[in-house]
């Protein structure tokens, strides 16, 4: 099965990076697009049997390992 | 006395720690290989910096899987006397031993330059050698040096006075200026709670000695050595 992670810096901290990017497409003319958040996307390929199973799996190693939970969450969507 | 200074693949600064250790102040030094699983003996453990396995994941993420780190956090655990200076500080952070996690500098710049930074307390290891509020002109050299941690984490570092490092100008005033990357309270090192496990951002083996441009990194590492030293 296929888990897909997404690690973003949690809300409560600043992304420069994101504000950065936020403030270029403003200057494009998207002024639009009111925020930015950079992250980061991991594909993970597991023998798992359900569903239920991988996605508590990609939770674990996202835990562990792929996220810091010091200054990032994360989603995990499965398919 | 003797350090290990710890070489992962990626590190770069990791001679100039040694050169220090041993030409400069006169002590023995061994580099320890990543995948060694013994200090050989160490009084002390330096972290060097640089880029511990490429930073893939995150800046120090990787380094954590080292062999060498079980020995270094057993080190650690028993009181023993670490530094890590920034990369090395960042997988301080990584592996647990200090608290909070480093941010992409705040003006997004990689910052490589000489920088003030004020003593905050001397009952640290490593600092034991200078004065409270003595500012050292040190350079820093990275682009993820933006220190955080949750405000109730930051609340119980100034508590415990684990803020051993500010940045500052060089009247020892801090302000927005003199913070070189974003860091929550201008923090450019802290201490564990037990004082011995050490983490700054700026490098003090690269001012050593006047040819480099100052020496007020020296006071740092005699300190460590000053600890050692026969009574």
């Amino acid at each position: 099965m296929r888990a897909r992670v997404f690690v973003t810096l949690k809300k409560s901290v600043f992304d420069p990076q994101g504000q950065t990017i936020a403030d270029a497409l403003h200057s494009m003319g998207y002024g639009t697009v009111e925020d930015v958040r950079q992250g980061k996307y991991f594909e993970l390929d597991l023998a798992a049997s359900d569903a239920a199973q991988a996605r508590a799996l990609a939770s674990e190693v996202a835990d562990k390992l792929l996220a810091n939970p010091v200054i990032e969450s994360y989603r995990v969507e499965v398919d | 006395m003797k350090f290990a200074v710890i070489v992962f693949p990626g590190s770069n600064c990791d001679q100039d720690a040694y050169h220090a250790a041993t030409a400069v102040l006169g002590q023995h030094a061994e580099l320890v290989w990543h995948k060694d699983t013994d200090l050989k003996g160490a009084d002390a453990v330096i972290l060097p910096g640089g880029f511990a396995h490429g930073d893939y994941l995150r800046t120090g993420a990787m380094a954590r899987f080292s062999p060498i780190m079980r020995e270094v956090r057993t080190f650690a655990d028993r009181g023993g006397p670490v530094i890590g200076i920034c990369n090395g500080f960042q997988v301080l952070l990584e592996a647990g031993l200090l608290p909070g996690a480093m941010l992409r500098n705040k003006g997004l710049k990689y910052r490589c330059e000489f920088v003030n930074i004020r003593v905050e307390q001397t009952d640290t290891p490593f600092t034991g050698g200078a004065r409270a509020g003595q500012v050292l002109r040190i350079p820093i050299g990275h682009g993820e040096g933006n220190y955080y941690a949750p405000p109730d984490v930051v609340d119980k570092l100034e508590e415990n006075r684990q803020v051993i490092f500010r940045y500052c100008a060089s009247d020892g005033s801090s302000s927005d200026e003199s913070n070189p990357n974003g860091s929550v309270n201008a923090i450019a090192g802290i201490c564990s709670e037990r004082r011995n496990v050490v983490g700054m951002m700026p490098h003090p083996e690269r001012a050593c000695e006047s040819a480099l441009g100052g020496t007020d990194g020296l006071v740092i590492l005699e300190s460590i050595v000053k600890a050692f030293a026969p009574a």
